[in-house]
């Protein structure tokens, strides 16, 4: 569950020859990807039901099977405003840890690519500027066929706390008063 | 978790369970001392934790257990009697073996757990000044008592009269019986030998009386006889130590479903012959049929007391254990959100069907769609719980509490075998702890007090609970001073609470006590005897959508009646649409839904209901809803306690039963919304928390600076990052 936070130590300093899996996917023309280990499945768009009150980028709530599970979009969390929806569009079911418990929670990503294999040594780690993201975001930097790919810290990015006390912070001021 | 842990697992819930038992026992026997049954059940849910405990080599449990059961074997043999500090002796002792369960559990060892242990193992000593290797024998009752039989087997054989001519000996059947045993005496019984000269000597005559000591089954010694099984009459008694024996077996044997002879039968108390034989005789036999038991009893086949035994248990089981199961709340709970999904699955279907226009293949989804809401509420039932266990844990609280305060009070249960959802069950302990102590501590007076008020020196404390009108409602009742309804009044007219010198109803007046902070200030909490933290017991109860009402009658008494919907899982709601989106509003808040009148200026946020100003909140502009708005609004009159205020919405779009889904912690600091549902289509419907809303409103109206975007906020918290864009 912690091989991407352990990338983030782990990679320069051992090197080690271990080839990791992980899902890229497409975000706003910038590719990205995250340890399969974390993902349960990747569901086509649709059905979204939007929560008022919250911020931009938890775009709303889905039915996965009976239970209600929250949506996030990414590109939005990265602060590029709401994701187009496409016919590519896709929800990356994903499992995070919170507190000690898991959390489903679905992830909106334009297209979703390939599984790839990167071994440990082909991941520099995150460069302390430079990305578009939040460099805490940023697991490290995977080496694709010369090319680099943004490996994402799903437990940075999705973390629960941080992101409903963003909620608690809008929601204050939102509902118009009564005369 | 493997075979091993799964079983300890086991082992800790069920010890936990006898600990239970024990209390209850105990308690029960304090006010009837005399009640054997209670005492032998005592007794062996003491013996069951000591034998599991052995079983897993928690010695620590096992060791304290094994005093606690030689005292209460004492007690059992009539040698003590209970008296109120051994029962309290014994309640702390059970305390102390859920203690060293907790510890055993997670693998600790606390010190000033053992020196508490020391304590009570000296304390228990002092009950049985002979302890030791008599005590230990009587608390494993098989192996000595078969070692040391009081009084031999007595078998009575009457050989029939051609056995001689069979090639049969009598004399060969008592020398077989000596392999079994010492044959101790034999007595020959010749009463029916008739006179010499009509003697034949190929016909046998003979009986025999004979002593047997020997450790063996009534059934051992009855296979000795099976040559002549059919042609003699054979009666066998068993010592006192087998009777017990038997007894003993039958109250292990899980009774579930079985027949009286069978458990008598698997016991060893009767053969299969001897059950035969007595079902034969039954079924010969004219007009109403005498009960299998009486019939063995009459056959001599088994002694009436382990018949009685069988009995009890046999009826003990059919009211308790064998309705029981235990199943893991999980387990109940993704049935439930299976079948959910099967009540969406099913309208999704009959969408279809209706569509394609085939009477037939509509029918039968209707079917379908019928069977399927059947099984959700029996899904539901399932987790349905009598409230009765969480009442008896106030008999030791009651208990504990009356003594450290010096009074006596009684509690009283009553509808303790009303249903509601487990949830709920769990989530209400807390608040009646609280409004129970409260209610010892400042409503029941002293005895003395009573007595001058003319009241009996006990105070009275009950519990009670019974379904109304598809909710639970759970009273609290205490013949206590009652509240001092002035005090109360006149404290909220200083603190500014009520405007000075305004009368209330009483109702109001006693709302007043759950008021935050109201409840804090000392001068009412020591003359009205009700107060800190009051405020959380009515929000504990109204996070459960209950409510809270007090009354009371100065000298009489309090009554708090807690009302409760029968589950958390279920409500009531009502369907409203606003542009694309629905939404659920639980049904009892609403009062009447009004179509909003074309005369309401486009920025008034309140309207005239019937000569009274309704404010109301338009959903579309509170939840920044962008979708063209339909010709005519609908508002929902929705009441809050007191409050009214209307919710304006685009379509009504009628009643809906829901499943409430959590919406996880994400969304735990949204407010207005309390939860989501999913509606037949497979879409999520959130259910508007109206209560939040109203309160959210009312707060804003000072501040009126409701202007600002969320957006805005939102996106300004990731600063660095919303300078630059991924996209191009």
């Amino acid at each position: 569950m912690t091989r991407t936070a352990e990338g983030t130590h782990g990679a320069a300093a051992t090197a080690s020859a271990v080839a990791r899996q992980f899902l890229t996917f497409q975000l706003g023309g910038e590719m990205y990807a995250v340890g399969i280990l974390r993902i349960k499945e990747i569901i086509e768009y649709g059905a979204l039901t939007a929560v008022p009150m919250m911020p931009s980028f938890i775009r709303g709530v889905i039915n996965l099977r009976g239970s209600v599970v929250p949506v996030v979009d990414l590109r939005a969390r990265f602060g590029a405003g709401p994701t187009p929806i496409g016919r590519r569009t896709c929800i990356v079911i994903v499992e995070i840890e919170a507190d000690g418990e898991s959390q489903v929670v679905g992830v909106l990503v334009d297209a979703v690519h390939e599984v790839l294999d990167i071994a440990d040594a082909d991941i520099e780690p995150a460069p302390s500027f430079g990305t578009q993201i939040r460099p805490d975001f940023v697991a490290g930097m995977g080496k694709v066929a010369g090319n680099f790919v943004i490996l994402l810290d799903l437990a940075r990015v999705l973390a629960v706390d941080e992101m409903a006390s963003v909620v608690a912070a809008t929601d204050a001021a939102s509902i118009p008063s009564v005369h | 978790m493997n075979e091993y842990e799964q079983a300890q697992q086991t082992f800790f819930e069920e010890s936990r369970d006898m600990l239970r038992q024990i209390e209850d026992a105990l308690l029960a026997l304090e006010s009837n001392t005399h009640d054997d049954e209670t005492l032998n059940g005592l007794f062996r849910a003491a013996h069951t934790i000591k034998g599991s405990a052995g079983l897993f080599g928690f010695d620590r449990i096992g060791g304290f257990t094994h005093e606690v059961e030689t005292v209460l074997d004492r007690l059992r043999a009539g040698e003590i009697a209970l008296n109120g500090d051994l029962a309290a002796l014994l309640l702390e002792s059970g305390d102390h073996i859920g203690h060293l369960l907790t510890e055993t559990a997670d693998g600790i060892e606390q010190s000033e757990t053992n020196a508490a242990g020391a304590a009570l193992k000296s304390r228990l000593l002092a009950w049985c000044p002979s302890a030791g290797a008599g005590a230990l024998a009587a608390s494993t009752p098989s192996a000595p008592k078969a070692s040391a039989p009081e009084r031999p087997w007595h078998i009575a054989v009457d050989f029939g009269p051609s056995i001689f001519r069979d090639g049969m000996d009598p004399l060969s059947f008592i020398r077989y019986l000596g392999t079994k045993g010492d044959v101790i005496g034999v007595t020959t019984r010749i009463d029916s030998m008739p006179a010499a000269e009509t003697f034949d000597p190929e016909i046998c005559h003979l009986g025999f009386d004979i002593l047997l000591e020997a450790q063996c089954t009534k059934a051992d010694l009855t296979a000795v006889f099976d040559f002549v099984k059919d042609d003699c009459e054979l009666r066998i008694t068993a010592p006192d130590a087998e009777v017990e024996r038997w007894i003993g077996v039958l109250q292990g044997m899980p009774a579930h479903g079985k027949r009286i002879g069978e458990m008598l039968v698997n016991c060893g108390a009767v053969t299969q012959d001897e059950l035969s034989r007595a079902l034969a005789t039954q079924q010969d036999s004219q007009g109403v049929p005498l009960p299998i038991g009486e019939l063995l009893v009459a056959q001599n086949s088994v002694p009436d007391q382990v018949l009685q035994v069988a009995v009890t248990r046999q009826r003990d089981q059919r009211t308790e254990e064998s309705r029981f199961i235990r199943v893991q709340a999980d387990k109940l709970d993704s049935l439930i959100t299976l079948v959910g999904e099967l009540v969406i699955a099913g309208a999704g279907a009959n969408l279809l069907a209706r569509r394609a226009g085939d009477p037939r293949l509509l029918e039968s989804t209707q079917v379908i769609t019928d069977l399927v809401e059947e099984i959700r509420n029996g899904a539901l039932q399932m987790r349905m719980v009598q409230i009765g266990e969480t009442f008896n844990r106030f008999r030791r609280v009651v208990r504990d509490v009356s003594r450290e305060l010096g009074k006596e009070i009684d509690l009283e249960i009553s509808g303790a075998d009303t249903e509601l959802d487990k949830s709920v069950v769990e989530k209400i302990a807390d608040p009646l702890m609280h409004l129970v102590r409260n209610a010892m501590d400042h409503g029941i007076e002293m005895p003395d007090v009573r007595v001058a008020k003319g009241k009996a020196p006990g105070g009275l404390m009950r519990l009670n609970a019974f379904h109304d009108s598809g909710s639970i409602v759970i009273e609290v009742i205490d013949d206590g001073r009652g509240l001092d309804r002035d005090r109360i009044l006149q404290k909220a007219w200083e603190r500014g609470l009520v405007p000075a010198n305004t009368e209330l109803p009483d109702e109001e007046v006693f709302d007043l006590i759950f008021t935050a902070g109201f409840s804090t200030a000392e001068k009412v909490t020591s003359l009205s005897g009700r107060g800190v933290g009051m405020d959380v017991v009515r929000r504990n109860i109204e996070a459960l959508r209950g409510t809270v009402k007090l009354s009371s009658r100065p000298g009489e008494g309090t009554v708090v009646s807690i009302r409760l919907p029968l589950t958390l899982a279920i409500i009531d709601g009502f369907l409203v649409s606003v542009g694309p989106a629905s939404y659920v509003v639980p049904l009892d808040m609403v009062v009447e839904c009004i179509e909003l009148p074309e005369s309401t200026p486009n920025g008034a946020s309140y309207l005239n209901l019937r000569g009274e100003v309704l404010p109301f909140l338009r959903l579309r502009d509170v939840f920044g809803i962008d979708a063209p708005p339909p010709v005519h609004h609908n508002v929902v009159v929705v009441r809050n306690g007191a409050t009214y205020a209307g919710l304006v919405v685009d379509r009504l779009l009628g009643e809906f039963q829901t499943v409430i889904k959590p919406l996880g912690k994400l969304f735990r600091n949204l407010q207005g919304i309390g939860g989501s549902t999913i509606l037949g289509t497979g879409e999520v419907a959130l259910i508007l928390d109206v209560q939040a809303l109203i309160d959210s409103a009312t707060r804003n109206a000072a501040r009126q600076d409701g202007t600002t975007r969320r957006e805005d906020t939102a996106e300004s918290t990731f600063g660095p990052a919303a300078t630059s864009s991924t996209e191009n």
